[in-house]
């Protein structure tokens, strides 16, 4: 377990006003354990250097206006839609939980003897070495509510999960379990806001060959503080996707821990986040290759202006014995102005001898000469600066295999760009 | 059509006065041709006239049809009718050729007042246009210039300005980088681009690109100056003697 500062007493009053939920017992109290063994993080933690975990770390919610939830991204998919609000899942404003392929439920209302009950929390605790990450511990033993997905075929449609807030000092704590049986396919959406003080964990186990969809767009709210995490594990030739969208939000730390447990899987992770002002982004990846001739690839872009600041801290580690890994990382900064910021911290960790890893890091402003080269064109500038911008977040957007849905997300950015023109 | 008159210069960043007097004159449907030594500022010429940040003109003017270019933003300029054909055309990853042309020939008809092209209009004009200038489809849909032979690159410029139809084209050493066949594609190509009403004035050190493109004026350049200027005999002069013979006339 990794060196997080014990402070009992922080601890203490930062569950004070908490209550363990019921259902999954024993995976709660061993969270709980987990936690308190962990403590809470503080600067001196090596992977809270860049990010002050103070907002997460207060007893409270800060206060978060509600802000213009926007209109709903992936309308024109056809899929199950499950809608929260204030981390509250709103059965009348959600479709039904059923679909061919796939067993759903909740967290909240999961009876004893649940097939999650085996799986609530494994990954979590798995993914507490050699890193330690609090947040998730906290999570998995104060989750009120989420969603228990098993998939046992071809989901017929995607799951989209839409979270709405109406609560200015919401303090949601929110679980999932994803678990695909062999050869099954699902395609997971979420998109929202949540909460003004959101603690999201996904857990996604993935049997061999199974394939795993993942698109997510973190909402607008402008005052928000999240924290996120993503536990896969994936068995032999699975495939694991998952892209998020930030745009706005003061804090957020989106934690992504992947682990390669059987020969010739491939996990793609990517994000696009976008600030202007108060905007606080971390991106910590850990990739473990355990098993041969996996490939993982890590792409991540922040559009950074006025003083917003972006982090990334993403690792890979392979294992003694993980021949013929292909591991990828690309970390990049496009910053609009001199007051913005951008902390990179790529790491490997390599122990076996025939291996392709490569890893780079840059930030920069907008390229002068392709920006002249447009306008020498007749493209306006600020269209021009747009263009340059979106074609800087491509390779992200790359990632997301549906065209409809990467259609959305383009659309979301330049909105996005739109708004913040000046 | 284009008139420049006593243009004076300078590099910002080195406080280098560049052009020290340019005065220059291209009617309706003529081909002017500026050759000149390097560092004699038949680049800086271009790019000032195209509106490229870095330079500060503190002398002179240069006008399009009357109305005063160096005030324009490089946007207007081009809407206007001014094209730049670059040396060194500039890649953009992650912006497709298809995207970027389109989001041209639209932003320049924006600005005229023009209702925008269809996507069906355009996609027919730009391959009828690409396959004279024999790109292929794969090449369309590439990133701008990404990837592109020195070849391709310069045929993108010349495709651009099949597109955008401008009236006055300048063309900065669109010869360099090519071989010989390749630069009589790309001469073909502003050849049938020629009328009337649209002017061209091609910057180049060699001759060779004036057997391809007859120009109706020669122009040498030196200093910051045009030091002559003559009929197309004066470019083959330039090619048998150099320039070291007019350099010494002038002084």
């Amino acid at each position: 377990m990794g060196a997080v500062s014990v402070k009992p007493e922080a601890l203490a009053t930062r569950l004070g006003g908490l209550s363990l939920p019921t259902g999954m017992t024993p995976a709660r109290d061993a969270a709980l354990a987990r936690l308190s063994a962990m403590g809470l993080p503080g600067k001196r933690d090596e992977y809270w250097h860049y990010t002050h975990p103070s907002a997460f770390n207060a007893a409270t919610a800060m206060p978060a206006a509600v802000g213009d939830n926007g209109a709903a991204l992936f309308a024109g998919l056809d899929a199950v839609k499950l809608v929260f609000v204030d981390g509250v899942f709103d059965a009348a404003s959600s479709d039904d939980l059923t679909l061919a392929g796939v067993s759903l439920s909740r967290l909240a209302t999961a009876p004893e003897g649940h097939w999650a009950q085996a799986s609530y929390g494994a990954l979590e605790a798995a993914g507490q070495s050699p890193i330690a990450r609090p947040w998730a511990a906290l999570n998995t033993a104060y989750a009120s509510d989420g969603l228990l997905i098993h998939v046992t075929g071809k989901a017929a449609k995607p799951l989209s999960v839409i979270y709405l807030r109406r609560n200015e000092t919401s303090d949601v704590v929110l679980h999932h379990v994803v678990k695909l049986e062999a050869g099954a396919e699902l395609t997971l959406l979420e998109q929202g806001p949540a909460a003004s003080r959101f603690n999201h964990v996904l857990e996604v186990d993935l049997a061999p060959s199974a394939r795993f969809h993942h698109i997510r767009a973190q909402g607008r709210d402008l005052a928000r503080h999240a924290v996120t995490h993503i536990f896969a594990h994936l068995a032999a030739e699975a495939l694991f996707k998952s892209f998020t969208l930030t745009a706005d939000g003061a804090l957020t730390r989106n934690e992504a821990v992947i682990t390669f447990a059987g020969h010739d899987a491939k996990a793609h992770i990517a994000g696009a986040a976008m600030g202007d002002g108060a905007f606080h982004h971390d991106d910590t990846v850990f990739v473990t290759h355990a098993a041969e001739r996996c490939e993982s690839r890590q792409v991540f872009k922040k559009v950074l202006k006025h003083g917003a600041v972006g982090v990334f801290q993403g690792k890979i580690l392979v294992k003694k014995g993980a021949q013929k890994t292909d591991g990828y990382q690309i970390s990049q900064a496009l910053l609009l102005d001199d007051d913005s910021q951008f902390l990179a911290k790529p790491e490997l960790e390599i122990y076996a001898d025939d291996v392709k890893c490569s890893h780079g890091s840059t930030s920069g402003a907008i390229d002068d000469g392709a920006l002249f080269y447009l306008r020498s064109r007749g493209v306006p500038l600020r269209v021009a600066q747009s263009l340059l911008i979106l074609a800087f977040l491509a390779d992200t957007i790359a990632e997301i295999e549906d065209d409809v849905i990467a259609e959305d997300i383009r659309a979301q950015l330049e909105t996005w760009l739109a708004r913040h023109e000046s | 059509m284009l008139e420049i008159k006593n243009l004076h210069v300078k590099l910002e960043e080195e406080d280098k006065q560049i052009l020290k007097g340019v005065t220059l004159s291209i009617g309706a449907g003529e081909v002017h041709a500026i050759m000149g030594p390097n560092g004699s500022g038949k680049s800086t010429l271009s790019y000032v006239l195209s509106g490229r940040d870095g330079y500060s003109v503190t002398d002179g003017s240069a006008t399009l049809d009357g109305v005063d270019l160096l005030a324009m933003e490089p946007e207007v300029r081009a809407a206007q009718g001014l094209f730049l054909a670059f040396q060194y055309p500039v890649e953009i990853p992650g912006v497709g050729n298809m995207t970027f042309l389109r989001t041209a020939l639209n932003a320049q008809r924006k600005t005229r007042g023009e209702p925008e092209i269809s996507a069906g209009d355009f996609l027919k004009l730009v391959r009828e246009k690409a396959k004279a200038l024999k790109i292929d489809a794969d090449m369309l849909k590439r990133p701008v210039n990404v990837g592109f032979s020195g070849g391709e690159k310069k045929r993108n410029e010349i495709l651009q300005m099949a597109m955008l139809e401008p009236k006055m084209c300048i063309l900065d050493e669109t010869d360099s980088g090519l071989d010989v066949d390749a630069m009589k594609l790309v001469s073909e190509g502003v050849n049938a681009l020629r009328s009337a009403g649209r002017s061209f004035l091609v910057i180049t050190h060699y001759q060779r690109l004036l057997d391809h493109i007859k120009p109706d004026v020669v122009h040498i350049m030196a200093a910051g100056r045009i030091i002559k200027t003559g009929g197309p005999e004066l470019a083959l002069e330039v090619e048998n003697n150099g320039y070291a013979d007019l350099l010494a006339e002038v002084q």
